[in-house]
């Protein structure tokens, strides 16, 4: 299908296009909202008009006795708590007596169409008695501030402190400490494809079967159970195409519990369809963040502590917080090597709308930091930015102070691919006026070794049949969500059969099917399931071979395979074609099933500490970045003008796959560095379209070049680490060191605007205008 | 179980879509995108966005990209309308759906089908696009997985003027 002359990220070996690409281009994949609903009530909800209010009154009996009303839903149809983290579900699907953010779901409707719907939400009757609300970390964490949750004084939901190695005398030894103060602001996720489910319930066999956005349908199934009070082997979850996630779907959203309780009431088939503004105000993001941040460093470039101090703006409910201000922490480490390290994190309860994981989960923020400070401290001292890098470098395999293991570490081998690649020796400082070079690192895991849910099951399962059709069919939970998980389980099969690409059929994410699978978030995919694969392969290339040394009246041990073709040793007399095998193969037996399973081991999971298994993980991928900018003095305008990335991604087993999701993941970066922004006025979002929430076109996205770096992980599939996030947290800080390199303004909040540059810009001059007018009269 | 409501004052409309005339009762104010996925259930046509911000409806109507999601179905009559499910012909892919297959132009695929009927308008009217060009036709479509990167490279390969290094 592809010429072998294509190659990507500088490998000498071609990728294979998505094995779903076809439905794709074609237009015949369907998403949820393209499922076939002629017959489905239309689903709406009612959202709280106020940021913090008790709810006085609620009530839905007109609305109930509109015409073409089938079914009105309200908290007390639901009391039960959902949510991600078994420990901090503190969130009703419909608020039950408060509501805590604007937006926040208070009753729905199902009804015969959405006109009927839309009038039905019109007719319920709400009084509210507001309660103060508190839109920034500062505020609700304010002494006297009235609680959100009663038994979370402060506001808080999580507060953190870690301490590793002794930083006292790191920053004693330290020739240059600097401390600086960033924000980052939130951001959003913005997959394309708007929220949708679609749930189907049988009253008679009392089954209910759920379509939706989910990246995790596993999650979806334990909290529909949960909160329908069902047996979860009535439940059947299945995943449609999904237009994007980014970790906006890893956890159970309130629209998906509400549409199968309005399914359930309606003894029928419920279709909801969020529009782009509900979309985004479901939100689970990127929080806003503030950071304090103190770095030592020896005069050569050795840091020799670091301390930080990082407060998130969480929004109304816990979600996936705790893991959010671990994680910001956690990840602090396994990226260079820092002897001692004090973190103290903070998640702060506010009156906006819940975050939650975005790629790049709680490192992204603090990454920029101390990307940004070690920067400035290399200036400070007269160091090359590369080299204040390279005087931290790891060695793997090893430790780091929090117990996170490192196995395989391509950093170095990044930050020469990028060196050169942006001719950065001879350019830097040689650029005209405006224009700017900057480069950054960062890391990401390739799956959490601990998963959430911890039952001592296997991390993934993969189950593959073979049938007298000769055709192999890959049954994986895991959900294919764009990145191109299928395409990957689908090779690592045929890769280890020695099949062609072909014969594998992958089935994906239906509950009454595929495999139990934790899902698709943390990157853990490609290590976890590749792997599952990879075993499950071998199990079945061991029956096949059997059979096949058998037949050839061979030893097994003698039997190779060679493109669908089993033969004994070199001899060229004695060969098997693929369906011989096969037939041979299920003679007696049968229909050949076998399972696979891959399971991170308990020294995998992080430190003994309270929160350490947060950022463990059997592989990091590493990554390097060259940013170069152009800055417009009069306007503030900045332009990228190109980027150079190389990332450590261990063995790159669809070459063409991983520089897309590197490209996709280095603009996303781009996009919160430059333009992207959620902002709220009285709790309301200011940002609830794509022309209110700026993120890049083509017209302004930059060439993106792409080095993939291998550096053959001891566990990974293949040697494979993960691709999709690792590179994300690089740009910001190699884009704000380049704005400093090309106009000399170290800038401390993101997103970069026009604005903020020249609001510093201005700030600069009235400054050397102050220390002229001082000079004068000396 | 629902008594129906006031009838909606409609017309018949008779357009060409995807080479093919017909005629339907519409309503005054349905819009292109709800007639296309709900009345031909084309829905290859994507709804990404509340109107007129993301490009995911982009449809070709006599020849120019649209999106159908603020264009009134009304304002269609005697016009022929080109959806993605119109490319693949005699089993075969179109230059444009072939790249961005070959060339992973789409990742999650949702804003695919609008983002090639963009690229197929501009080909039509200039065979072959100078990069600022493709980035200009292609402005109006978001996409927010690849970076543009290989949507670029895509188009260009379709166009026959790939620049592989």
């Amino acid at each position: 299908m592809m010429t072998d002359l294509i190659t990507h990220g500088r490998l000498s070996r071609p990728g294979v296009p998505l094995i779903d690409g076809i439905e794709k281009v074609t237009g015949r994949a369907r998403y949820t909202a393209d499922l076939d609903h002629a017959d489905a009530l239309i689903a709406r909800i009612l959202r709280s008009p106020v940021s913090h209010a008790e709810i006085l009154k609620l009530d839905v009996s007109k609305a109930r006795a509109l015409d073409g009303v089938v079914a009105v839903i309200t908290g007390d149809d639901c009391p039960f708590t959902y949510g991600v983290l078994p420990v901090a579900m503190n969130e009703y699907p419909m608020a039950r007596g408060r509501v805590r953010y604007r937006g926040e779901p208070i009753a729905a409707v199902a009804a015969a169409d959405a006109e009927t719907a839309e009038r039905a939400i019109n007719l319920i009757e709400l009084e509210l008695h507001q309660l103060p609300a508190y839109y920034s970390s500062e505020e609700a964490r304010a002494p006297g501030a009235t609680l959100l949750h009663d038994n979370k004084p402060g506001n808080l939901e999580r507060e953190v402190h870690h301490e590793f190695g002794n930083w006292q005398e790191g920053f004693a030894t330290a020739d240059l400490v600097r401390e600086e103060k960033f924000s980052c602001a939130e951001v959003n996720h913005a997959q394309i494809e708007p929220h949708a489910c679609l749930v189907e319930y049988d009253p008679i066999t009392g089954r209910l079967t759920a379509q939706s956005v989910s990246q995790v349908g596993y999650y979806l199934h334990l909290m529909l159970a949960r909160c329908l009070e069902m047996d979860s082997s009535r439940i059947r979850v299945v995943k449609p195409f999904v237009g994007g996630g980014f970790g906006a779907r890893v956890e159970v959203l309130n629209f998906e519990i509400i549409t199968a309780l309005l399914a359930r009431a309606a003894t029928g088939k419920v279709f909801m369809q969020l529009s782009r503004e509900e979309t985004f105000l479901t939100h689970r993001a990127r929080p806003q963040t503030d950071m304090t941040l103190r770095i030592g460093m020896r005069r050569d470039g050795k840091i020799t502590a670091c301390a930080c101090e990082v407060v998130q703006r969480g929004g109304a409910y816990a979600g996936y917080g705790i893991v959010t201000i671990l994680y910001a922490g956690a990840l602090l480490q396994g990226l260079y090597d820092i002897p001692a390290i004090k973190y103290s994190g903070y998640r702060v309860y506010t009156n906006l709308p819940p975050c939650g994981a975005m790629r790049g989960h709680g490192s992204v923020d603090t990454r920029h930091a101390f990307e940004c400070l070690l920067d400035r401290m290399a200036r400070d001292l007269g160091l090359d930015p590369f080299a204040v890098r390279r005087a931290n470098l790891l060695h793997a395999p090893t430790r780091t102070l929090n117990d996170l293991m490192v196995n395989s570490y391509g950093l170095e081998e990044c930050l020469e691919r990028v060196e050169r690649a942006s001719g950065w020796r001879d350019r830097i400082g040689k650029l005209p006026a405006g224009k700017g070079l900057g480069m950054a690192c960062s890391h990401y895991v390739s799956g959490a070794a601990k998963p959430i849910h911890w039952t001592g099951e296997p991390h993934a399962v993969v189950s593959l049949r073979l049938d007298f059709d000769g055709g192999i069919t890959a049954l994986t939970g895991a959900a294919d969500i764009g990145q191109g998980s299928s395409t990957m389980v689908a090779i690592s099969v045929t890769e280890t059969l020695g099949v062609a690409l072909d014969r594998v059929r992958v089935i994906a994410a239906d509950s009454a099917v595929t495999p139990k699978d934790n899902g698709a978030y943390s990157s853990r995919i490609t290590f976890m399931v590749g792997n599952a694969a990879i075993d499950a392969a071998k199990k079945l290339k061991s029956i096949l071979v059997e059979a096949a040394a058998r037949k050839l009246e061979a030893r097994p041990d003698d039997i190779e395979v060679v493109g669908e073709v089993f033969r004994i040793g070199s001899g060229q007399q004695a060969s098997l074609p693929f369906a011989d095998v096969v037939k041979a193969a299920l003679v007696d037996r049968g229909t050949i099933t076998v399972s696979g399973t891959f399971t991170c081991p308990p020294e995998s999971q992080g430190g003994r500490h309270k929160g350490g298994a947060v950022g463990s993980t059997m592989g990091f991928s590493y990554a390097a970045q060259v940013v170069e900018v152009s800055i417009d003095d009069a306007t503030g305008a900045v332009t990228v003008d190109k980027v150079w990335t190389a990332l450590d991604c261990g063995h790159a087993i669809n070459p063409l796959a991983v520089e897309g999701q590197i490209q996709g993941s280095v603009w996303m970066g781009m996009g919160q560095a430059i333009c992207e922004e959620t902002c709220y006025f009285d709790g309301l979002p200011g940002h609830a379209s794509f022309l209110e929430y700026r993120m890049p076109t083509i017209a302004e996205s930059p060439p993106i070049d792409v080095q993939i770096v291998e550096s053959h992980d001891p566990f990974g599939p293949f040697g494979a680490k993960e691709a999709s996030e690792g590179a994300l947290a690089g740009f910001p800080p190699a884009l704000v060191n380049a704005i400093a390199n090309a106009i000399n303004i170290d800038l401390d909040e993101l997103p970069v605007t026009p604005d903020r540059i020249i609001d510093a810009l201005i700030q600069r001059r009235r400054q050397a205008r102050l220390a002229s007018t001082r000079k004068v009269p000396s | 179980m629902h008594a129906p409501g006031p009838r909606p004052k409609k017309r018949l409309l008779r357009l060409k879509l995807n080479n093919r005339w017909r005629e339907d009762a519409v309503a005054d104010q349905e819009l292109l995108v709800d007639y296309l996925r709900e009345t031909a259930q084309l829905t290859g046509v994507k709804i990404g966005c509340d109107g007129g911000e993301c490009g995911a409806c982009t449809v070709v109507v006599d020849g120019e990209a649209v999106p159908s999601c603020i264009t009134l179905v009304a304002r269609c009559e005697g016009r022929h309308i080109e959806t993605i499910e119109s490319l693949a012909t005699q089993g075969r892919l179109s230059r444009l759906q072939r790249a961005f297959h070959e060339k992973l132009g789409t990742q999650c695929g949702f804003c695919t089908p609008g983002m090639i009927m963009a690229a197929e308008a501009l080909l039509r009217r200039n065979p072959a696009p100078a990069e600022n060009e493709i980035r200009a036709a292609l402005s109006g479509n978001l996409c927010r997985c690849t970076g543009y990167v290989k949507i670029i490279e895509s188009v260009q390969a379709a166009a026959g003027q790939t620049h592989d290094d």
